[in-house]
């Protein structure tokens, strides 16, 4: 199978700063708004050299989307900024009013997504925005999965018209997509040819899919793995075209079972070709505190856990 | 520039059409609407700078955003009335694939409308966004937002009044319709908030009072002068004293009429206190 190698550990939300590095100098009517998570966020190179598109909004995040949805009305691009469980739970109606019902061109972009902020706990590790961010009509949802995809899509979604949720972390992990690639919203990208079992992989689970596939390789087990770095709109196509040729999959993600990737699959399929899915997922549950490696593995979302399920779906197909 | 009579009758035949629309599909909010009346015909008629026709973007207009979207009746008579779209699409207020949703809303396009509004205390957050972009853009004109007293106890707002003295957002005139009625009650029996302004200024806002609050030549002296405060380094606040269902006597001096709409035999009490001037939809 095809290879992919790490260039280096990194975090993703990097990405996402490297990226508004980028518009900065490419797109004067980006914006960034961010409520008191400047470094977090890799806001810092932005906020130095263009302070004038850099709005800090304290601790306050309902009023920094309101605002954003308004700095819209004469033509700017606002990313508006905050972890995830802030960027998306704490001001669930602002977005749905005031952004996707009002249909305002704001980029709300989210670091320290998921379990793998790690020994913060429960409190910041939001395992519910996918599903909270699809749900509202016309919003565009993207979990890229490394560095490298993290900086394209942040670059590629100022020039969609449109409300986009971009969901990155905080954790070190592999960056083995291109660098500098083209990023094109909603189209997936096959890592890897196989014919036995699809993987549908988001995220930083991405990577783990691929060790995924390499260890069922060396037991015969030929894995299709795509990278669906879009959750909405979900590539269709891509996803019906490769269950046609192996007839079962797996779907990992760093979220709850309940409104993420898996079940926008379960969906698809239950609507045009129903085949035995697993989920690598969290299973209806908070997390905890402890190291992103430990969480992982507690809550079943790392490649063991994929090779498992691909056996689960295996036994049955 | 019209005369006071000429924005009298202009008045009259708004609060017409907020009677008609409520009672034509029984819901919808007349109270709050009667009660704004003479600010929306003074900030549309004599105040704003407008242009022609619409867009999104208002470049090198005023801007106006309604908070306390429900409302919505009286926003669209003067947005009808001003040009923005035909005054017989008033008939589909409330109605199944109307342009005039229950809440006012971009969804649906109806020109005017920049900002969904309905669920409370969004609006001010809104329009400072605005109110940044234009100072961006190099643009000096002005934006202006309308709250009810109520709405004054949803936390956002207090982000956003906070933010706006902060980062001396002084291209903004944020009014609020002092009625001192909310669905429940008295704004004092629902919950006390005390003195309005001294928190407004308590938090380094520029506040005025507006007495008369459904007086157009009041309430436009009163635009002028928060006008003349812009540009000084603070925002600006108008606290618009006014009376819930103002002109239509027995929806006045209570909370009762905030959200209930008139029979036919009070549509026709309500029409013959307040005569066609401009002429019915």
């Amino acid at each position: 199978m095809k290879k992919f190698t790490n260039s280096g550990n990194i975090d993703t939300r990097s990405g996402f700063g490297a990226g508004m590095d980028e518009l900065g100098k490419t797109h004067e009517d980006v914006v960034a708004l961010c409520a008191d998570l400047t470094g977090s966020l890799k806001l810092n190179d932005f906020a130095k050299n263009h302070p004038e598109r850099f709005f800090q909004t304290g601790i306050a995040e309902a009023n920094m989307i309101g605002m954003a949805a308004g700095m819209t009305i004469g033509g700017k691009i606002p990313y508006a900024t905050s972890f995830a469980n802030f960027a998306t739970g704490r001001v669930y109606d602002q977005i749905r009013q005031s952004v996707a019902y009002s249909g305002k061109n704001v980029k709300i972009c989210a670091s320290h997504a998921g379990l793998t902020l790690g020994e913060d706990g429960a409190t910041h590790q939001i395992l519910e925005d996918l599903g909270l961010m699809k749900m509202l009509p016309g919003m565009t949802v993207i979990n890229p999965c490394d560095f490298n995809q993290t900086k394209a899509a942040t670059i590629a979604i100022a020039d969609h018209d449109g409300p986009v949720y971009l969901r990155f972390g905080r954790p070190s992990v592999p960056n083995f997509t291109e660098a500098d690639g083209k990023f094109e919203i909603g189209k997936a990208l096959h890592l890897v040819e196989g014919s036995d079992v699809t993987i549908l992989a988001t995220g930083h689970l991405v990577w783990h899919a691929l060790e995924a596939a390499e260890a069922l390789e060396e037991k015969g087990i030929s894995a299709e793995v795509i990278n669906i770095h879009t959750i909405k709109p979900l590539d269709d196509e891509a996803i019906l075209n490769s269950i046609k040729k192996t007839r079962c999959v797996v779907t990992c993600e760093e979220h709850n079972y309940l409104g993420g990737l898996g079940e926008s699959v379960s969906g698809l399929l239950a609507k045009n070709d129903p085949v035995y899915q697993e989920f690598v997922a969290t299973n209806d549950t908070f997390g905890e505190s402890g190291t992103p490696a430990q969480l992982m593995e507690k809550y079943g979302l790392n490649t063991k856990s994929i090779v498992e399920a691909v056996n689960r779906v295996l036994a049955k197909k | 520039m019209p005369n006071t009579k000429q924005l009298e009758d202009f008045v009259s035949q708004v609060r017409r059409d907020i009677v008609r629309q409520v009672h034509q599909v029984s819901s919808g909010h007349p109270g709050g609407s009667l009660g704004c009346t003479e600010f929306f015909v003074a900030l549309y008629q004599e105040v704003m700078k407008r242009k022609e026709g619409f867009d999104m973007d208002g470049k090198d207009e005023d801007l106006f955003f309604l908070s306390n979207g429900h409302i919505s009746p009286v926003f669209y008579s003067v947005l009808a009335r001003s040009g923005y779209f035909p005054v017989e699409e008033l008939n589909t207020f409330r109605k199944i694939d109307s342009r005039l949703q229950g809440h006012p809303t971009t969804h649906e396009g109806l020109p005017g409308i920049r900002i969904a509004s309905g669920s409370l205390g969004q609006g001010m957050s809104v329009a400072l966004g605005a109110a940044q972009t234009k100072k961006l853009n190099g643009d000096d004109s002005l934006v202006y937002s309308l709250h009810g007293d109520g709405e004054l106890q949803e936390g956002q707002n207090w982000e956003a009044i906070l933010y706006a003295a902060g980062n001396k957002v002084d291209n903004l005139i944020a009014t609020i319709d002092l009625n001192g009625q909310q669905i429940d009650g008295s704004t004092d029996d629902v919950l006390n908030m005390g003195s309005v302004r001294a928190k407004f200024e308590a938090f380094g806002w520029d506040v005025l009072d507006v007495e008369k609050g459904n007086d157009i030549e009041a309430i436009i002296a009163g635009l002028n002068e928060a006008k003349s405060r812009t540009g000084k380094g603070k925002p600006v606040c108008i606290l618009l004293h006014t009376i819930m269902g103002h002109g239509v006597d027995f929806m006045m001096n209570g909370h009762a009429w905030h959200g209930k709409a008139p029979n036919d035999e009070q549509l026709e009490k309500a029409l013959a206190q307040n005569p066609e001037t401009l002429g019915d939809y």
